[in-house]
């Protein structure tokens, strides 16, 4: 296929004002509000060489943590802060998306703007700064007459490199909720959509080089004294900033909002329940990226309205069991205990996406190994590939523990590569997922657990404590419950590893779950 | 001129700085004593770290005096606003001080926009100093500093000094960093309006031959002290080794060329 007639261009393209909106969005008040800490930080603290010391330590201890895992934190800090104030004050807020993306960033920023601001006032000759008092200048006269002018050329370097720092980091939002460039790359590397991922870095980088140009120009022109390079360098910030308001501003009521986690089969159910909904004239979108452990928490506090989870998730991570009960007792235990925190379980899809181990069929068959129990065995020599979050969840040590299994190495890996791994020998197992495509594609064979050692992981559809009595929700959802058998799911999620964007495989899936209503 | 009423007086003032790295501190001025009256063009001669800049230093306020007392029309500076202090004094830097992002006329009219003049006052006052100094506004009025050579920033210098119509100029080596040539016409050129304008002027200068060609009085400093004052024939009686050298140079140079131009001085 010709790479620039793939119609996965024009399904990108047709993203590109929200996620570019938003990302600037963030980006500018992000850089706004570490301009306005930083700078009059970096003013008060040039003649006080602690102080200074103190600041520029900070902001370099923040560079080290890397992009990811700061905005990361900020989730969680957030959601105690909203919590307590909710408490105290009487008033919550959402730690979701646009507040911790832009205080993160902003933090982010920080670094750069404050080097080169203190860097830039100290550096200016002392003779000058003498002069300045001798020629009758109170200290503000002479900061704003003499030190800031002279120091504007370093700080101006310091506010572009920030301002790249910042949009590039901004694509890392996505998991925490915050709509950016980032979506298009965290979407394709899930469904392995290499022009999605693609366009998602060409879109940034350039977004970056042309604030940057805006920038030069106004550094030039404040240089130069000239008001025109100054001049068309506002216009050039203003124009941004409209074009950043302005989606924001025709939309009204944004409507039903269906969360996602980073991976291929959410992506497609997520697209699936926001087709419903609009077929049924609500209006509704997907916010698709979020972290498993962000996506439960955005759902209790309303920042969306529904999404896909699965029993054994829910039971370990946000009931924080450990025992195991068979599928349905499960799902009916779960759905109860939730019921108490408003969210609603409003039932199975039908088809399970349990972690298995997962081996070749040709070396199982050489090995007779059939399942974990035949495995333990071999796994001394053995290495194990999986996700970023199975190795640190509490079913791989009640695994692991079941059956005394204990493997060389663990590797942790992007869960779509997984399987090509394996299939190349690249590893010997892999904790897989049961509805996954690629295990066919890759002739590959799910080892038994006959000590039922791995809960079960039924699908289910959550509603928020907000749309606990929404009945035009629910009626548009129904229809879906039940419908979906692992064998669908499979084919439907190997459709969105290959080519297909992730809105046409929901529609494929829509008409299989169709044709079979109205077979029966 | 009346000695007993000085326009500028300095009396038993002291002042140390903290050695840095754990030195011991310097004691940069030590009991000095000295009156300016008003009108006088007085020059502070001695060698580099004898105290000299900082007395110019105390004069304006950028500094204040461990002891002793330092008088400004008979009001000491100490209960003075040093702001208003700075406006009426004017001061003249080695290699300028002019600020690198201001253009001449921005320079020159700094301090009577920082008293608020109506900006039509200014650039008339800008154009009346740049002729005074020899600079023609037209052409150089738009310059930036560095597009200037090193005597034209000190012409713009000076008339930065004079713009606020100030009774006192403060001069720290004005033209110590000028070729001979450039050096002699700006000396002069000061000299001149000195006289014109009835200003008060203290100027510290290395060069013994510049102090005695331009001041009507001069002061030796060596380390932080006072060691002797008077008009260059005073000096030239007092017995002391180092203001007797301080005064072979030009002494020996005038000497040198009276033998090597004796035409020139014939005339």
């Amino acid at each position: 296929m010709n790479l620039w007639s793939d119609p996965r261009w024009g399904d990108a393209l047709a993203h590109l004002p929200d996620y570019l909106g938003n990302h600037v969005r963030v980006s500018l008040a992000a850089l706004a509000l570490g301009l306005l800490v930083s700078l009059p930080l970096a003013i008060l603290a040039r003649h006080r060489p602690r102080l200074s010391g103190a600041l520029l330590g900070f902001a370099s201890i923040v560079q080290t943590v890397p992009g990811l895992a700061l905005l990361a934190l900020f989730y969680p800090l957030l959601l105690a802060i909203a919590a307590v104030s909710a408490q105290w004050l009487g008033f919550g807020f959402s730690a979701f998306g646009f507040l911790p993306a832009m205080l993160a960033l902003a933090l982010y920023s920080m670094l750069p703007v404050l080097r080169n601001t203190l860097t830039g006032l100290q550096g200016i000759d002392p003779a000058i700064l003498e002069a300045a008092k001798a020629v009758g200048m109170t200290p503000r006269q002479s900061l704003r007459m003499v030190e800031l002018p002279l120091a504007l050329p370093v700080i101006m370097a310091g506010i572009r490199t920030a301002a790249v720092w910042v949009i590039g980091t901004a694509t890392l939002s996505t998991p925490i909720g915050q709509t950016s460039l980032g979506n298009y790359i965290f979407a394709g590397l899930q469904t392995q959509n290499w022009v999605l991922v693609l366009f998602g870095c060409a879109a940034a980088a350039l977004l970056a080089i042309v604030v940057d140009q805006v920038l030069a120009l106004i550094e030039t022109g404040a240089r130069r004294r000239s008001r025109l390079r100054v001049a068309m360098g506002a216009i050039g910030i203003v124009l941004l900033i409209a074009a950043a308001l302005m989606p924001s501003l025709s939309r009204a009521r944004s409507g039903y909002v269906i969360g996602a986690k980073t991976f291929t089969e959410q992506y497609i159910l997520a697209a699936l329940l926001t087709q419903r909904l609009q077929a049924a004239g609500l209006p509704a979108k997907t916010r698709a990226g979020l972290g498993s452990s962000v996506i439960f928490n955005a759902l209790e506090s309303g920042d969306i309205d529904a999404y896909v989870d699965y029993s054994g998730t829910l039971w370990a991570n946000q009931l924080h069991r450990t025992d195991i009960k068979p599928r349905d007792e499960l799902v009916a235990d779960l759905k109860a205990r939730l019921s108490r925190q408003h969210v609603t379980l409003l039932g199975q899809l039908g088809f399970e996406n349990a972690y298995a181990l997962v081996m070749p069929r040709a070396r199982a068959k050489a090995l007779g190994i059939r399942s974990i129990a035949d495995l333990v065995a071999h796994a001394g020599e053995m290495s194990v590939a999986g996700d970023y979050e199975i190795f640190s969840r509490p079913e791989w040590a009640a695994l692991t523990q079941a059956y005394g299994l204990r493997f060389r190495a663990q590797r942790q890996m992007q869960p779509d590569f997984m399987y090509a791994a394996v299939a190349a020998g690249e590893v010997d197992v892999i904790a897989g997922y049961t509805s996954d495509g690629l295990i066919a594609k890759y002739d590959l064979v799910v080892l038994d657990d006959p000590r039922h050692a791995i809960p079960p992981y039924d699908a289910v559809v959550l509603l928020s404590p907000e749309r606990e009595h929404d009945a035009a929700l629910r009626s548009a959802l129904a229809p879906l419950l039940g419908k979906i058998d692992i064998a669908t799911m499979r084919e439907a999620n190997l459709r969105a590893s290959g080519s297909q964007s992730a809105s046409d495989v929901a529609k494929w899936l829509w008409e299989k779950i169709a044709t079979k209503n109205a077979a029966r | 001129m009346s000695v007993s009423s000085p326009l500028i007086s300095f009396e038993h003032v002291r002042k140390h700085f903290d050695g840095g790295g754990g030195a011991p501190p310097v004691l940069a001025v030590n009991d000095a004593s000295l009156a300016i009256a008003s009108g006088e063009f007085l020059a502070i001669v001695g060698a580099s770290g004898s105290g000299k800049t900082t007395l110019l230093r105390l004069a304006n306020g950028l500094i204040a005096p461990d002891s002793g007392r330092i008088t400004v029309d008979g009001a000491d500076i100490a209960n003075l606003d040093p702001i208003a202090l700075r406006r009426s004094i004017g001061t003249v830097f080695q290699s300028g001080g002019l600020f690198p992002h201001m253009s001449v006329a921005d320079n020159i009219g700094i301090t009577p926009r920082l008293l608020g003049w109506p900006s039509a006052r200014i650039a008339a006052r800008v154009d009346d100093l740049m002729a005074l100094v020899r600079l023609d506004p037209a052409s150089y009025r738009d310059r930036l500093p560095n597009q200037l050579s090193g005597g034209q920033r000190q012409r713009v210098s000076v008339a930065r000094a004079l713009a606020a119509h100030p009774r006192i100029v403060l001069m720290d080596e004005p033209f110590g960093a000028l070729d001979p040539l450039t050096r002699d016409a700006l000396g002069e050129n000061y000299r001149d309006l000195h006289r014109e304008l009835g200003l008060t002027t203290l100027m510290i200068t290395h060069d013994m031959a510049e102090a005695v060609l331009l001041a009507d009085r001069i002061a030796v400093m060596r380390e932080g002290r006072i060691i002797a004052q008077g008009t260059p024939a005073e000096l030239a009686r007092i017995d002391d080794a180092d203001v007797d050298a301080l005064l072979q140079t030009p002494r020996r140079q005038a000497e040198r060329l009276q033998t090597l131009l004796p035409r020139a001085s014939a005339s």
